[in-house]
């Protein structure tokens, strides 16, 4: 009868052990499915987001996915990812070649923004809201498929531009195939583009030749090893330098021995 | 004519908010009304007040974002709702996916599957676990988890912004609920309901059942989707205290014999049952 009892006892404690256990065979099974999703989902980098957005990485844990910008935006320009669209879930976005962002002086997506993931302080000069200071990407040209690059005068998202003159600016070179004529092709400056995509709309070839890209996708990032020396504020990077003694396999040698070596060393 | 009414007033008055809601959101994006912009996850009321998801939130608070004072003051006024007088009626009253798995239930119903799968091969302690296990992944992935997933996001913004595959899960949540679980999606999976569970506990509108009315027709627990909250039922005089309750009022319309009613609970009552 004792011993009865006592298997009885034991064997609930393995039920509930057992129990638990498979609880938690269950969740890891479920997490880590679940986790390897959200991974592949919020994966996608070219996605262009309304002005103002913070940081793709903060945005996609800050947004709340309400659609408010997106109710404000009067031009129909944003969207929200649906299932299908293989964009993060609900979060806003917009393809310029569509409907690009038409710049409002307000920016009526911004201040709606309930969770700041639309920052306004990022779209702000002086206290006032400046759609001009935004960057939800840059315009990238092809210049093989740009027909101004062939020599057709064409200006169409030159004169799309919002900032006229200042994000595109056009530049004359010499047509050497025909000798006598000029080449006026666009330059996209960085410093000024916002990526509103006016340029990407107005494009004339049958796919974009000028297309917006998220900031991060478009530019290359030149680290901290270069310095421009004839740069006053630049330069003065070099004051706070440490001395670093590398020492790769190329270093080894004198420079000039390295450059004199028919650069096996490199490979 | 009365007595259709009498059973189905509850349900009337709850497909009318939901839908009522659907159409004031839908209209915020269509046609510009002021009234409730956004969506479930977080609206504007006539352009002032906030309100915003708290479980949503919570997840955002794991995932380390930093929360903004209209998102604090939408959780704060939309938590207080629930958890001081509507209790889990969120899922009930206000999310669409209800109608999903309602239909499911009631089809399950009809086609007899109940009593072919009487057993449950699933505990109703799964969401809590999902719930936790939302807030570990969001915490470790630095992403509001389960928001990337959520059906009940999915149909309702679907609905007011366009619905793209979101179909589809309506329809593996609507054969899952049919014939895999009986209220599989709602009572056994869905952590927003597991949270509205434990935010909803101590509401102050509960169902109350009065034994001595009762004849032990069991209609009610046939139509309930929590059926163990109603376990007093022909036993006991008690107010349904578990947080699980949705306060759909099914239970109160389907009785004939009015063992079933709305009540404010009574917290000195409360702490004497000691539940």
């Amino acid at each position: 009868m004792l011993n009865k009892m006592k298997n009885k006892i034991v064997s609930d404690r393995r039920k509930f052990i057992l129990n638990m256990a498979r609880g938690v065979g269950i969740a890891t099974l479920g997490g880590f499915v679940w986790s390897a999703y959200i991974d592949e989902a919020t994966a996608s980098q070219l996605i262009l987001r309304p002005p103002g957005a913070i940081k793709e990485e903060d945005f996609l844990k800050t947004c709340i996915k309400c659609g408010l910008c997106v109710e404000a935006c009067p031009f129909d320009t944003l969207l929200l990812a649906k299932p299908g669209d293989n964009k993060p879930l609900g979060t806003p976005y917009f393809i310029p070649r569509d409907i690009p962002c038409y710049m409002c002086p307000d920016i009526p997506c911004v201040p709606i923004c309930p969770t700041g993931a639309l920052d306004e302080s990022s779209v702000t000069t002086d206290g006032e809201l400046d759609i001009n200071v935004s960057e939800m990407g840059l315009a990238v040209i092809d210049d093989e498929s740009c027909i101004a690059f062939w020599g057709i005068q064409c200006d169409a998202c030159y004169r799309a531009c919002p900032l006229l003159g200042e994000a595109i600016t056009i530049e004359y070179k010499k047509n050497i195939r025909t000798g006598k004529h000029a080449l006026m092709t666009p330059i996209v400056h960085s410093e000024i583009c916002t990526g509103c995509g006016l340029c990407e709309r107005a494009c004339v070839t049958e796919k974009a030749a000028i297309f917006v890209l998220p900031k991060e996708v478009a530019m290359g990032r030149v680290g901290n090893y270069y310095i421009k020396g004839w740069d006053k504020k630049d330069h003065m990077r070099l004051e706070n330098a440490s001395e670093i003694k590398s020492t790769t396999e190329i270093s080894k040698k004198s420079a000039i021995d390295s450059l004199n070596s028919g650069l096996e060393d490199l490979y | 004519m009365i007595t259709i009414w009498n059973n189905y007033r509850y349900l009337f008055f709850r497909r009318f908010t939901q839908i009522g809601l659907l159409i004031l959101y839908f209209g915020a994006n269509a046609w510009g009304w002021t009234i409730l912009m956004g969506n479930l996850s977080s609206s504007v009321f006539l352009k002032i007040v906030p309100l915003s998801d708290p479980y949503a939130a919570l997840q955002m608070l794991a995932a380390g974002a930093i929360m903004s004072v209209d998102i604090l003051l939408g959780v704060f006024i939309v938590a207080m709702f629930y958890l001081l007088i509507g209790g889990r009626a969120f899922c009930s009253w206000v999310c669409p996916v209800n109608i999903v798995t309602d239909a499911a239930a009631l089809l399950r119903r009809k086609l007899d599957i109940d009593l072919v799968s009487k057993k449950q091969p699933a505990s109703r302690n799964m969401r809590y676990w999902v719930l936790v296990l939302s807030l570990v992944i969001s915490f470790i992935m630095g992403i509001t988890a389960f928001e990337f997933i959520s059906p009940i996001s999915m149909l309702h913004r679907g609905i007011i912004f366009g619905l793209g595959f979101g179909w589809a899960a309506m329809l593996i949540i609507f054969l899952f609920d049919l014939f895999v679980l009986k209220n599989g999606w709602c009572g056994h999976i869905c952590p927003l309901g597991g949270f509205y569970s434990l935010v909803g506990k101590f509401s102050l509108i509960k169902v109350k059942h009065t034994a001595e009315n009762c004849t032990a027709c069991m209609r009610c627990k046939t139509v309930c989707p929590e059926h163990q909250v109603l376990y007093m039922i022909d036993k006991e005089s008690l107010p349904v205290l578990s947080g699980e309750c949705t306060n759909c009022a099914r239970c109160i319309e389907v009785c004939d014999d009015d063992a079933l009613s709305f009540s404010i609970r009574k917290l000195i009552n409360n702490k004497k049952t000691g539940e």
